[in-house]
């Protein structure tokens, strides 16, 4: 058989050869990220002519600075959290959560949700290896729940929107989400409307899993900056989309004019909200920026955090998806309780802040 | 002739990696065949916690992640060498 050689990959990277251009790219990220505001503000007003306070003007300031800055703050940000994942072993974590009961089994599990990368379709096998693995049916639920409402782009997106501590909350208040859910769950005796082929699988006796040896920081390096490329190009289209609209309302929509509709005073927007933001998911790196926009013109931040969640957390594909291995009844428990966390947690902002 | 296996539910990234796979195979132009596997039975007989996962003739290469075509190249070219 004749075999293309001249496409394999001879030459290895070393770790210093690789750490170096880490460094160096993250020198050419630290002076773009400084010179892309008065760049922007440079293009708008300066290049185009557009007097200051004008509609157009701040739409396009704010569309020329956003989208450079977000693209930036996405991909560094997505390496170095895609280079601590490099470090996560699933099948230890697995032992862990193993040992412990409901409550702290609950916690880990959820923080476990959180920072791994899986979207829901890649951690169903690990929720059968949880089930199988004999972890009580809530715990492994808490997971369920917080892998896909904590996601690294929509984390990363608020940081560059809405800053640090509202990233934080959404965290926060996420894996309270999840372990609350799975408490309540776990009380509900739901192990019968799992699928029936959950409980049976078993690995076969002679698989070969070539896994995972010790990787090198060369290899850690290459692995995120690979998972970064993928993920960036997935999402930078709607990230664009989502500024440009975010733009337009920053530039013409008058302030205050969502506040009757969206803001504290009307109690209905946050189950509103979500009832909107449950069927759409594509978006949710181009809800952000638009979201964000929003919040500059009166809406709450219960509401706006509420929209998100229900965004980035319960859709249509991930349902499909789970009911491979939940029954409707248990899919509609769940849906339902996770719908009614955010609910709630979308009050509790617009209460507190 | 080899036989690779797409491990996964058929999400976004599982259509990424079988991609990457057929064109490593076009590529190299040798003879294989580029499946999928998408019942969670079968996927979870293979012992992985997270799709995608790819496998070689039933060796399962990596799980979780998408793997570069230059790793899934060097997979692909062991794997003749034992066959």
């Amino acid at each position: 058989m004749q075999i293309n050689l001249t496409k394999l990959p001879l030459q290895k990277n070393t770790d210093l050869r690789s750490w170096a251009l880490v460094a160096l790219a993250a020198g050419i990220w630290v002076v773009l990220y400084n010179i892309i505001k008065p760049f922007a503000d440079w293009l708008a007003y300066g290049l185009l002519a557009l007097p200051h306070g004008s509609h157009l003007g701040e739409s396009l300031a704010f569309f020329f600075y956003d989208v450079p800055k977000l693209l930036l703050l996405l991909s560094g940000m997505i390496f170095v959290i895609s280079l601590f994942q490099t470090f996560i072993d699933t099948q230890k974590v697995r032992r862990l959560v193993e040992k412990r009961g409901e409550g702290i089994g609950n916690v880990m599990a959820a923080v476990f949700g959180a920072i791994t990368p899986f979207c829901s379709c890649s951690s169903v096998p690990l929720f059968i290896g949880f089930v199988q693995a004999g972890i009580p049916l809530g715990v492994t639920l808490s997971f369920l729940i917080t892998s896909p409402l904590m996601n690294e782009v929509a984390f990363v997106l608020l940081i560059g929107l809405f800053g640090w501590k509202i990233a934080g909350l959404y965290l926060l208040s996420g894996v309270t989400i999840g372990v609350l859910s799975g408490l309540i769950l776990g009380r509900m005796k739901l192990e019968r409307h799992v699928e029936g082929f959950v409980y049976d699988v078993k690995p076969r006796a002679n698989i070969d899993l070539n896994l995972e040896e010790k990787l090198t920081w060369a290899e850690r390096i290459s692995r995120s900056w690979g998972s970064t490329k993928e993920i960036v190009s997935k999402v930078f289209l709607y990230v664009i989309i989502g500024i440009a609209i975010g733009a337009f309302i920053h530039g013409y929509v008058p302030q205050d004019a969502l506040t009757g509709i969206m803001g504290e005073s009307a109690w209905w927007s946050v189950p509103a909200s979500v009832l909107i933001g449950i069927p759409l998911y594509s978006n949710a790196a181009g809800v952000i920026p638009i979201v964000s926009a929003l919040l500059d013109k009166g809406a709450s931040l219960g509401t706006v955090l509420a929209f998100m969640m229900s965004v980035v957390g319960l859709s249509l594909p991930e349902v499909i998806i789970l009911r491979r291995v939940l029954k409707p009844q248990l899919i509609a428990v769940f849906v339902g309780v996770i719908a009614a966390a955010i609910i709630l947690t979308g009050y509790l902002f617009n209460l507190v802040m | 002739m080899l036989i690779i296996k797409i491990l996964g539910s058929g999400c976004a990234n599982c259509k990424r990696l079988e991609q990457i796979a057929r064109k490593v195979v076009d590529e190299m132009s040798i003879e294989a065949e580029v499946t999928k596997v998408t019942e969670y039975p079968d996927i979870m007989a293979y012992g992985i916690t997270s799709t995608p996962g790819l496998v070689i003739n039933e060796k399962v290469m990596s799980f979780g992640r998408i793997p570069t075509p230059a790793e899934v190249t060097t997979w692909v070219a062991d794997a003749l060498q034992t066959v």
